[in-house]
């Protein structure tokens, strides 16, 4: 009367998929999560030997040291968490401008690459094979170290290219005057800028009707570029720094030692890196894009500019991202030149209140949300210019 | 294996120029370029000749020689150098082998690219500014370790040629090497030991690039195996891992081996500041490798996993046997290019107080009988960090040419 067993159950436990995979999901777990609260429960151990408990209470306390440079107020009697959060400004400020800089020396250095003048084919050869064999740290220290501190040797002024002055108090440029008048024109700039731009996509609508732009557009961009490049010239009020009394230099405005190595090192850097990407994107476009784009008329820069770069940046932006998140984590190396981020400030946070997980997290934290950042901005970049497909 | 010589992509009819036409096509095409040909290459021959002036002139190379034991070995016992010769002569020795080894196939040992090479390190090493009384002997050292290469490599030439399964040997060799090379830079074992500190300079952030590399790889294949699995617990686990360490800087990871691992311990165990600098290396490597082994495991077609699974190999199996030897394969110049990244990389551990080329740069730079000298000891270590990373990268290139294998 026994039935027979059901034919299914002749695999063993131990060798039946669905369990051993079951098995292995939960042994890993328990490994991790088993090694994690071994970990947490030393650390609670031995914080409790040393008097600490884990809280972010110490960002009320009076910070007590210095910021050396900032755009923010700030007084040595502010909170940790003032200073911190005047560090974060300063990173940002740094990658920001960084992602500018940076972008436009690494596509010039990318499009240099496939000029048909040979001296500047070998310098872009020569610069990207210098900066990325060398390590970005070594490269900061001689910014700082050996040009900008060579430049201002002797506690001098020194006048380089014009209107830019050097001295150990920092690097002044010319700079728009803080003026009302000036922040019209700014404004008007933009105005004009948005006109210009309406102008354009007029004329780009002519073309498309009637074969031929008609004579009013062009006219029209053609005034709007003379005004805006009037009060570009005339309206800003341009400050040009001028040495004054005593050896101070006037006017302009001052950006620090540190922050132009940062800068200075960061944008190369990443440019030279940047530049390859380029090299390659342009590289993928198929040769029969240049040969059509030749063959409609198009001179090179007209072709490189309509037909192949449009197609280039299909390529070139998704390796941008991690370029540009590249940037954000390098510019954590301030700390070894002494511009006063949002590693610099933690550390001496830290170093004070002796309070390293915590400032560690935060840390963390901050690098991986100022990442995420840039991905949500560079994907919805990257999906504008994606083939969009019928 | 039939290797036409890739044909450099000149343009068509660029062979015969006249220097005359060259110029004119070159440099000369238009007047834009002309002009930037000419501006370029005034401002060119300023800096060259500012440059030129400045090194024999102003610049003071006192402090190179002087240091030169610094810079390449720290303060590791000059009694105990003869460990360090013998390091280095094994390395030779096993270079000079797989170099002839992976060249066994073309008819050639010494292309003209290494000839000159060979000439260009050799006259490096005559002209290379040694102070002290052994001046001499280190250079005769350096010269006889190049004829070794030279020799060992011709040897492996004809030896690979006969036997074609060296190839193997060699790996086992380098794994050797490495251990072999860790007894004798740490001690122990019938040796004296060195202690860490002793260690710094290049011997430094060779030492820690290479074994957090080495640490890094199973961590790192793991890693990668676990983002494409199909269990969702491993993935996630591991994807976790893989986008929190990418996503913060170096530093910080360091920072969490230097500071936050003596926390995770417990209370009476001691961990030596560069094994966890190296831990912090590692941690930090072990992402960035998981990312590109799984740009190789994504680059083998379904086809392997079926035709693995139809011979009946389970699931470790054929990823051990077929899928991970074509993957690691095929990432392998990423792999060196993660390395030099990670030489790179190094230079950050003188921020926390460690003496690696840099760290070391700079403890002789805040030396009170050098300040200042800061152009010549940067170029200096500048031109060796170059040196490194190019020979690595062209390397990586030569041999990712040696291993092509598809048709």
């Amino acid at each position: 009367m026994a039935s027979p067993a059901p034919p299914d159950n002749s695999v063993p436990l131990w060798r039946d998929d669905r369990v051993l995979r079951l098995g292995l999901q939960a042994l890993v777990l328990v490994v991790v999560v088993g090694a994690g609260a071994i970990m947490v429960g030393n650390m609670n151990r031995n914080l409790q030997q040393l008097g600490r408990q884990f809280d972010y209470g110490f960002l009320k306390n009076q910070a007590g040291f210095n910021i050396g440079e900032s755009i923010l107020p700030y007084a040595p009697n502010d909170s940790y968490g003032w200073a911190l959060f005047v560090g974060l400004v300063n990173t940002l400020r740094l990658i920001l401008v960084g992602f500018i800089t940076t972008t436009a020396v690494g596509v010039l250095a990318g499009i240099a690459s496939f000029s048909d003048n040979w001296l500047i084919r070998r310098l872009n050869l020569i610069y990207v094979e210098v900066v990325r064999n060398t390590p970005l740290l070594l490269q900061l220290f001689c910014w700082y170290f050996v040009i900008l501190f060579g430049l201002s040797q002797g506690g001098e002024v020194r006048r380089i290219l014009g209107g830019v002055y050097v001295s150990k108090k920092g690097l002044t440029l010319p700079w728009p005057a803080n003026t009302p008048a000036a922040w019209l024109s700014a404004l008007a700039l933009v105005i004009l800028g948005v006109a210009a731009y309406l102008v354009w996509c007029w004329r780009l609508g002519q073309i498309q009707q009637s074969g031929r732009p008609g004579r009013a557009p062009g006219l029209l961009l053609w005034g709007l570029a003379a005004i805006a490049l009037s009060l570009f010239c005339f309206g800003l009020g341009w400050s040009f720094p001028r040495l004054g009394d005593d050896n101070l230099v006037v006017g302009g405005v001052r950006i620090s030692l540190e922050y132009a190595a940062m800068l200075a090192g960061l944008t190369f850097y990443t440019g030279a890196f940047i530049a390859e990407i380029v090299r390659a994107g342009i590289q993928s476009v198929s040769r029969g894009q240049w040969e059509a784009a030749r063959s409609l008329g198009l001179k090179t820069g007209l072709a490189l500019r309509l037909v192949v770069f449009p197609q280039a940046l299909r390529v070139i932006i998704p390796s941008l991202n991690g370029q540009y998140m590249n940037l954000a984590k390098n510019s954590s190396l301030a700390l070894a030149i002494g511009y006063p981020d949002i590693f610099a400030t933690g550390q001496t946070t830290q170093n004070q209140t002796g309070r390293a997980v915590e400032v560690v997290l935060l840390w963390a934290v901050t690098y991986l949300s100022i990442n995420l950042i840039i991905s949500l901005v560079m994907n919805r970049f990257n999906q504008s210019v994606q083939i969009r497909e019928r | 294996m039939t290797l036409t010589r890739p044909v450099a992509s000149l343009p068509p009819g660029s062979a015969g120029l006249t220097p005359l036409a060259w110029l004119r096509k070159n440099l000369f095409s238009s007047w834009f370029n002309g002009i930037l040909t000419l501006l370029l290459g005034a401002l060119l021959l300023h800096s060259l000749v500012r440059f030129f002036q400045w090194t024999w002139g102003v610049a003071q190379w006192g402090v190179i020689p002087t240091n030169l034991p610094l810079f390449f070995v720290g303060r590791f016992p000059s009694d105990q150098y003869w460990r360090l010769w013998l390091l280095l002569t094994l390395i030779t020795l096993m270079a000079g082998l797989t170099w002839g080894v992976l060249t066994r196939l073309s008819s050639r040992l010494l292309g003209p690219g290494s000839l000159v090479g060979l000439a260009l390190a050799a006259l490096t090493v005559i002209i290379l500014p040694i102070a002290g009384d052994q001046a001499l002997l280190v250079k005769l050292k350096l010269l006889g370790l190049l004829g070794l290469l030279t020799v060992t490599a011709w040897l492996g030439h004809g030896w690979g040629q006969q036997r074609p399964g060296l190839g193997r040997w060699l790996a086992l060799g380098w794994s050797l090497m490495f251990l072999v090379g860790l007894w004798l830079v740490i001690g122990g074992l019938g040796l004296p030991m060195v202690a860490s500190t002793a260690w710094g300079g290049l011997l430094l952030t060779a030492l820690m690039s290479l074994v957090s590399i080495v640490l890094s790889f199973p961590f790192g294949v793991l890693l990668a195996l676990g983002r494409q699995s199909p269990l969702p617990v491993i993935r996630l686990l591991s994807s976790f891992y893989i986008e929190v360490v990418r996503g913060v800087p170096l530093i910080t990871v360091l920072f969490i081996g230097l500071i936050m691992v003596p926390l995770f311990l417990p209370g009476n165990w001691r961990l030596d500041v560069v094994f966890r600098a190296i831990l912090g290396l590692t941690l930090f490597t072990a992402a960035y490798l998981a990312e590109t082994v799984r740009g190789g495991l994504q680059a083998i077609p379904k086809g392997q996993y079926e035709a693995a699974s139809s011979l009946g190999l389970s699931t470790p199996l054929s990823l051990g046997l077929i899928i991970l030897p074509q993957a690691l394969k095929i990432s392998i110049p990423a792999i060196v290019g993660l390395f030099i990244s990670l030489l790179q990389d190094t230079t950050l551990v003188s921020i926390v107080g460690l003496f690696d080329l840099l760290g070391m740069s700079r403890s002789i730079l805040a030396n009170p009988l050098f300040i200042g000298r800061y152009a010549e000891v940067y170029l200096f270590i500048g031109v060796l960090y170059w040196l490194l990373c190019y020979a690595m990268s062209q390397g990586s290139r030569y041999l990712e040419r040696q291993l092509h294998t598809s048709h």
